[in-house]
Order: C-alpha cells, then sequence, then structure tokens
C-alpha cells in the first residue's frame, strides 16, 4: 500500500479526531459530573456550526467573521444551555438514567427543528479565513491543508485547557467531588446545584466550539446531529465515563479506524469505528481508562 | 370492573375496522398494531426486565430485511420467508445478548446500542446484498396480503396472538421470576435464581417478537430501508412505552397508537411534528412519569 496515501489518510483522521474530541469531552464531562447522558449535546453542535454560519455571515463572512465566530459560536451555545439546565434539567437530576436519556432526547427534537425553524432546510458552508486557506508541504507529496494543521493543533491546547479545569480549578476540583458524592459536597455548604450548572455549561461549550471548527471544513445541514451524538457516546464510553483522556483515546481509536478504514475497504469505512468500539467494549466493558463513577 | 372483557370487545372492534374506515386509515391502524407489538416486545425487556434495551429496532429492522430478502433474492415459498424473520431475529438476540447481558443498566444500553449501530452500519453500506441507504422496495408479497384489508388482518391476528403469547409469559413463574430480577437482582441471585440466564431468556424473547413486527412491515408497506435500524427509531419506540406507562402491558400498545394518530393528524398542519413530540415528552416526563395507562391504574386503584 502506498505509504503517502496511509499518511494523508492518517493526518485526515486526526483533524477527525480533534473535532470528536473536542465534542466528546464536552458530553463526557456532563456524564462524569452530573451523569446525564445528554442526547441533545449533539443537536448543541450542530446549532454551534449554524452561529458560526450565521455570525460569519454578520462580520463579511472573511477573516473577522471566522474569529468572532470562533468565540461567539460557542458562546451562543452556552448560553442557550445554560438557560436550559437552570430551567429544566436542574429538576431532574435524581432521576433514572433511562428518563434523562429520554428528556435530553426530547430537547434533541425540539432543537433540531428549532433549527429548521430559523436556518431552513438549504446546506450552509462557512468560510475557511485567508490565513488558513493553501496547504502545507509535509513530505514530496503529502499535503496538509493548513486548516487541518490549525485543528491538529487546537485540540491538544483544548485537553490541557479542560485539564487544568478540572484539576488545578476549585470549582474543577467541586465538580469531581460532586461527581463522587453530591451529598457530601451538598452537606460541607458548597450549593452543588449551580456548580453542576457550571459543569453543564461548558460541557455544551465545547459542543458548539467542536460544531464552530467543523464547519469550514463541512456544508452545515440539518441532521449532522444524529449521528455525531451516537459517535460521541461510543467514545464516551470506550474511553471511560468522564476521564477526558479517555475521551481523547476514544476519539483517536474512532477517528483513525475510520480515515484508515475507508482506505482499506471503501464501502464499509463507517463499519470499522463500530467495529473497533464494539471490540474495546467486548474485552473492557467499562472503558479503557478509569470512570469517575 | 370486568376489565379484562374489554380486550374481547376491543378485537371485535378492530375486526370491523376495514368495513367503516377510508384505506389510508386501514392502513394507519396496521402501522399502530405494528409499532405497538414493537413497543411491546420492547417493554418485555424495559418495563418488566428493567434492562435498558435502548436499540431494540435493531430486531425489528432485521426481521424486515430477512423477509424482504428471503422474498426477492429467493424463490422460497413466502410464509417460509415470514417464518424465518423472527428467529433471525432471535439468534441475533443470543449473540448481541450474550455479550450484553454481563452488564447492567447504563452500560448495558450503551453496549446495546454500540452493536446495534454496528449491525445498521454494515446494512447501511452494503449496497450488494441490502440495497444500501436506498434500502429496498416493491417487495412482491403474495396475493393473498396483497391487499390493504388482508395485510390488516393478517397483522391484527398475529399481533394478538403475539401479544397473548407475551401476556402469558409475564403471568407465568419466569414473568415473575423476571420482575423479581428487575426489582432486586442481587437477592435474586441469593435466593438461587440464575439472573443472567433470565435476562437472556428475555432477551431472545423480545428479540423474537420484534422480528414479527419487522416481518409484519414487509407486508403492510412491501419495503424495508435501513432506518428501521437506526437508534432514533429505537429512541421513538421507547418514548412509545415511555408515553403508554411502563409498567402495563397494554401501556406501550396504546403509546404507539397516540403518537402515530397526533403524526398524522400534526403533520397536515406543520412539518414541525418532530417540535411538537419533543414539547410533549418533556411535560409527559415531568408531570406522568409512569405513563397516561400507568396514571389511570393507579387512579382506579385508590377509587
Amino acid at each position: 500500500m502506498d505509504l503517502y496515501a496511509v499518511l494523508s489518510q492518517i493526518l485526515v483522521g486526526l483533524s477527525r479526531t480533534v473535532i470528536l474530541f473536542i465534542v466528546s469531552s464536552g458530553l463526557s464531562l456532563i456524564l462524569g459530573v452530573l451523569r446525564i447522558p445528554n442526547v441533545a449535546h449533539g443537536s448543541l453542535y450542530m446549532i454551534g456550526a449554524y452561529a458560526a454560519y450565521t455570525i460569519s455571515k454578520y462580520f463579511g463572512g472573511q477573516d473577522t467573521g471566522f474569529w468572532v465566530a470562533l468565540f461567539g459560536a460557542p458562546l451562543f451555545v452556552a448560553f442557550l444551555s445554560f438557560i436550559v439546565e437552570r430551567s429544566v434539567f436542574q429538576f431532574l437530576y435524581e432521576r433514572e438514567h433511562l428518563m434523562l436519556v429520554l428528556l435530553t432526547f426530547g430537547f434533541s427534537l425540539i432543537f433540531g427543528d428549532l433549527v429548521k425553524l430559523v436556518w431552513g432546510g438549504e446546506y450552509k458552508t462557512v468560510p475557511v479565513p485567508r490565513i488558513f486557506q493553501g496547504y502545507i508541504l509535509l513530505f514530496e507529496h503529502l499535503h496538509l491543508p493548513i486548516y487541518n494543521a490549525f485543528l491538529i493543533i487546537i485540540g491538544p491546547v483544548v485537553a490541557l485547557l479542560l485539564w487544568l479545569f478540572v484539576n488545578k480549578t476549585k470549582m474543577g476540583k467541586i465538580s469531581r467531588a460532586a461527581a463522587v458524592d453530591r451529598e457530601m459536597v451538598g452537606a460541607v455548604g458548597i450549593n452543588v446545584s449551580w456548580v453542576f450548572g457550571v459543569t453543564f455549561v461548558i460541557g455544551c461549550f465545547l459542543a458548539g466550539l467542536g460544531g464552530m471548527l467543523v464547519a469550514p471544513t463541512i456544508s452545515v445541514t440539518l441532521g449532522m446531529d444524529h449521528s455525531l451524538i451516537m459517535e460521541s457516546f461510543l467514545i464516551v464510553i470506550i474511553g471511560g465515563l468522564g476521564n477526558i483522556w479517555g475521551a481523547l483515546l476514544g476519539a483517536l481509536i474512532f477517528g483513525l479506524t475510520q480515515s484508515l478504514g475507508i482506505l482499506l475497504w471503501p464501502q464499509f469505512g463507517i463499519v470499522f469505528p463500530y467495529a473497533a468500539v464494539v471490540l474495546v467494549l467486548v474485552f473492557k466493558p467499562k472503558g479503557l481508562l478509569k470512570s469517575t463513577w | 370492573m370486568g376489565k379484562k372483557g374489554l380486550i374481547p370487545i376491543a378485537f371485535l372492534l378492530l375486526l370491523l375496522f376495514p368495513f367503516f374506515l377510508p384505506r389510508f386509515y386501514v392502513y394507519l391502524s396496521s402501522l399502530i398494531l405494528i409499532h405497538g407489538l414493537l413497543a411491546t416486545s420492547l417493554n418485555f425487556v424495559l418495563g418488566f426486565g428493567g434492562m435498558y434495551q435502548f436499540h431494540h429496532c435493531v430486531f425489528y429492522g432485521v426481521g424486515g430485511y430477512t423477509t424482504a430478502l428471503l422474498l426477492t433474492k429467493t424463490s422460497l415459498s413466502p410464509f417460509l420467508a415470514f417464518l424465518a424473520a423472527p428467529f433471525a431475529s432471535a439468534i441475533l438476540s443470543i449473540l448481541m445478548g450474550v455479550i450484553c447481558v454481563r452488564l447492567s443498566k447504563l452500560y448495558f444500553g450503551m453496549l446495546q446500542i454500540s452493536l446495534g449501530s454496528l449491525v445498521w452500519a454494515i446494512v447501511y453500506r452494503w449496497y450488494s446484498f441490502t440495497g444500501g441507504d436506498d434500502g429496498i422496495h416493491g417487495i412482491p408479497i403474495p396475493h393473498l396480503l396483497a391487499s390493504t384489508n388482508s395485510a390488516y388482518y393478517f397483522t391484527l391476528v398475529i399481533t394478538a396472538l403475539s401479544m397473548f403469547a407475551m401476556y402469558r409469559m409475564l403471568v407465568s413463574p419466569f414473568g415473575k421470576t423476571l420482575q423479581g430480577i428487575r426489582d432486586n437482582p442481587v437477592r435474586c441471585e441469593m435466593i438461587g435464581v440464575n439472573v443472567k440466564l433470565h435476562q437472556l431468556l428475555a432477551l431472545i424473547i423480545a428479540g423474537f417478537f420484534a422480528g414479527v413486527a419487522g416481518m409484519l412491515f414487509v407486508i403492510v408497506d412491501t419495503t424495508v430501508f435501513p432506518e428501521m435500524l437506526f437508534w432514533t427509531l429505537s429512541l421513538e419506540v421507547l418514548i412509545m412505552c415511555l408515553v403508554g406507562g411502563w409498567f402495563t402491558f397494554f401501556g406501550p400498545l396504546l403509546g404507539a397508537a397516540i403518537l402515530i394518530i397526533l403524526r398524522t393528524i400534526i403533520s397536515t398542519y406543520t412539518v414541525y411534528w418532530a417540535l411538537v413530540l419533543g414539547v410533549i415528552m418533556t411535560l409527559i416526563i415531568f408531570f406522568l412519569p409512569n405513563g397516561i395507562l400507568g396514571y389511570i391504574e393507579e387512579k382506579l386503584k385508590r377509587g
């Protein structure tokens, strides 16, 4: 097999991994701390992409538009999730997982239709800013789009920031404690409800960021939430619930098996990641790394 | 009050449907029966077995595809094709069940959904065999069952027989043990019940009847498509169980009827059916966590 083809597929897989990681780390945070299997997470990713389109268009569709959208779109998603969390989800933390799955699925249906209502059914595209256009020549025949290089850099940055938040800030430490024993954290006088609220909003911010970052590489369309949410759930499960490095590992497995699978057997490319997930879960049903539960 | 007396009356009423309903509504009634059977089979493991079978529709889809493939690609007798569907689904549930049954609750559900997604991905991509994302259309149905009315009667009889079989199983010692496992698995294990075996058997039974529902769908609709195995349909069937009531036998059937009728009515006014469904679900989870039939039963018990 052509070595360059393998290498270039690995690079494609890595940029996909970054998107998958950013979205699933948010899901993992919410699942690990709040124990909500948030099916609406995929919809927030989609809303992030649509918001990026609107913001980037409003600011001229060029470089400024992109940079404003990079921060504006995730913040918009975070604000939206804040409203939903305070008005609905905060009352339901004690419910069974099954109920939470269905409730959040209900919200994903609502969000899906609201997106259709606001943005319509047509494809939207977000332009790549000028400095990220073009290719980097890595080797003789190996081209890497600059935007993908930007993605590959931003992934570890997000992972590091998230790790710092969870392990080094007071808020992160409280949220980890609340994940283990929420009653005890409440008993020492900490407002657990607000800790949960902030964690939820940060997780959703990451979903919005993932949607914003993916927007220039694909055509933004309805239904992009459905395939992604399933992939992120599987990534979180194979990585270990609530474990950020687990989400990174899971995203790597998923992204690389997908891109290399396409090379191996184009027709069944999408089957490979699912097969990899099944293989991991058969041998390590609770995920590769330690979960926070 | 004789609640059991209502069932034959309802059945007789259903038998008369084709005499006074237009064709489209007869077709709709068949769809309700099929989804009701599918939801009931899910509730067999979900409400009565306490297992989070998130991706139940895999068995429905596999049943449908088995019938469709046997009818289009082989010259076997059509009734053999119908008979093969539930067994294909049951075999798949054995395979998936053996892997999943070691786990419980959310982990069970996630492993089950990942296995189901694998099956979906294969069906979705295997163009030469399953037709890929196009599915299979215009499946030749035997002449006897080709009309809307005869398909409806066939669906009605098979659904009634399947529901009766599941009901008998739930009131049998096996069913009671299953409900005991749902309420306290540790205790059941301690008094010598083989918990995993009971759960596996329940999964196989549920898969079998989901396959029956898939087979009926092929007869009524003469198509199969990969969305039959996609996880969103599984969650929609879960919603049917929730709306009707988890812990009641007829709840899922009621839920299927309510949702399909509502969808038909609302779709004539607006394209935003999913929005309405989402709002209904949120309200049900907040105010009627045991579903509509569960609420009614509770009221009747209190008098």
